[in-house]
């Protein structure tokens, strides 16, 4: 144990929850453009463009197969565009929400495949227009199932911002290899793994509250 | 009010199209209670469903009220639907609103202020026997308070026609009973016409004036309600009045149980 520990992981920690708080959001943004658009341009979806939705499946399908380490070298030219350096954690920010989109919009996809068709039924018979079948019906029916989903999302994407770190992201993720692994210092290795258990816990703990505090209101019994 | 001509609608699958509904003829009267009887797989629940477009016929037209639904789409459509109420076995409310959300939600579609829909939607939940629960989310309801607010919301917007989609199917003996009063007072105090489909004879019996029999995706017999009862001709007609003449004399609970 060193005097720098604290300092150290102090500023990853910092680095850490910049990274995740915003690959999130943008992530969310995109992935739920994606995952509402999946769903409702399927056949005998509320607005169906079968061939808009082969593409995007296709697209997002490409995507996802790209190893995340390999997608962020992919995306640093991006990231340089967009915020003008490849290095560091606002640069990761760019890769990450990309790099997260794709399987965020398939976890809302699944989230809204679970409301029972017969509710989109009901909206369409009193002559809704589709954007208030997609607003008032088909989120907030799935709403307790999406907050359930992206908090899988949001912990994968705390995940993924430690796999940046391998290739200069800052972070938690890359003090572990540069002082854990690289310098041997097992105090820091062991700091950094133990404050992304918190941080992990932390967000399931409160997507598991927000998601059984919706169902409450609703009178829902687990 | 409702004119069905040569509707034809079949299914594409793997085994290639299914037919599911051949040469369909219907006539039924405004302000009449019309029953389509049959049993499942007959059919009933895709020609209701082709009355408001839920299901696009392949072939034939669909009229209601003097307006060709069949011709329209888009924005004409939403408009025409307004006029078509719809109830389902399955009641599909929506749970993230209250029961004064679900009512009010047709209300918001239809572009009423937020007076207006106030002040009908507390006319409805009064006419359907739920003033006090408007408060309350769907889940907290039994299966005849649920079909009540999904009445409610069908009559919103003061629709001509309601569609009655085997709304009691899913409820015991003694609810369907209430509901298929409310049904008829509704009928009754605010002349709608009532299109309904049932696997149940009693059902008929009980409200409807009129009604006609399915098999195989054919109407095979209609007419008034008594006639399909005293003198029955097809034999889908025959055998849901055997069955309900055979339970006719035994206790309720058992009857209940064969007739659903």
């Amino acid at each position: 144990m060193k005097e720098d520990m604290v300092e150290l992981l102090w500023t990853g920690l910092q680095q850490t929850l910049y990274m995740v708080a915003w690959s999130s959001v943008f992530a969310l943004l995109l992935g739920s453009l994606l995952g509402v658009t999946l769903v409702v341009t399927e056949k005998g979806g509320v607005l169906p463009a079968p061939r808009v939705n082969g593409l995007l499946s296709t697209a997002i399908n490409g995507v996802r197969s790209i190893p995340f380490i390999i997608l962020i070298v992919l995306l640093l030219p991006l990231s340089r565009l967009i915020v003008g350096t490849s290095l560091g954690p606002t640069a990761a920010i760019v890769s990450l929400s990309i790099g997260a989109a794709p399987f965020l919009g398939r976890i809302i996809e699944s989230s809204l495949r679970e409301v029972e068709p017969g509710k989109i039924e009901a909206a369409k018979s009193v002559g809704a227009h589709p954007f208030t079948i997609i607003a008032q019906v088909i989120i907030p029916e799935a709403l307790p199932a999406l907050v359930r989903g992206m908090t899988i999302a949001v912990i994968s994407i705390t995940e993924f911002t430690a796999v940046a770190g391998a290739i200069g992201a800052g972070g938690l993720g890359s003090l572990a290899i540069r002082f854990g692994y690289q310098r041997f210092r097992t105090d820091i290795l062991i700091g950094t793994v133990l404050l992304i258990i918190l941080i992990v816990q932390i967000l399931q703990w409160t997507g598991d509250y927000v998601s059984r505090a919706i169902d409450r209101k609703r009178c829902k019994s687990e | 009010m409702i004119a069905v001509k040569h509707l034809n609608k079949s299914y594409a699958t793997r085994a290639g199209q299914v037919s599911a509904l051949q040469d369909i003829n219907l006539h039924i009267e405004k302000g009449e209670i019309f029953g389509i009887i049959g049993a499942s797989g007959a059919g009933k629940s895709t020609l209701i469903r082709c009355l408001n477009l839920l299901e696009r016929p392949d072939t034939g037209s669909v009229e209601v009220g003097g307006v060709a639904i069949t011709d329209l789409k888009g924005k004409q459509l939403r408009l025409a639907r307004r006029r078509i109420g719809m109830i389902f076995q399955q009641f599909n409310l929506l749970e993230a609103k209250t029961v004064y959300g679900n009512v009010a939600f047709p209300l918001r579609v239809a572009g009423f202020s937020k007076p207006e829909t106030k002040r009908r939607v507390a006319e409805i939940l009064e006419l359907v026997g739920l003033s006090d629960k408007a408060d309350v989310y769907p889940s907290q309801l039994s299966g005849g308070q649920k079909q009540r607010v999904g009445i409610a919301r069908a009559l919103a917007v003061e629709p001509a026609v309601l569609l009655s989609d085997e709304a009691t199917s899913a409820l015991d003996p003694q609810t369907t009973h209430s509901i298929l009063e409310l049904l008829q007072d509704i009928n009754r105090k605010l002349q709608i016409t009532i299109v309904l489909i049932t696997h149940e004879m009693d059902v008929l019996r009980h409200i409807c004036d009129n009604a006609a029999v399915i098999e195989g995706g054919r109407i095979v017999e209609s007419g008034p309600v008594e006639q399909l009862f005293y003198r029955p001709e097809s034999e889908t007609a025959k055998q849901f009045v055997n069955i309900f003449n055979y339970y006719k004399d035994g206790n309720t609970q058992e009857k209940a149980v064969i007739m659903r």
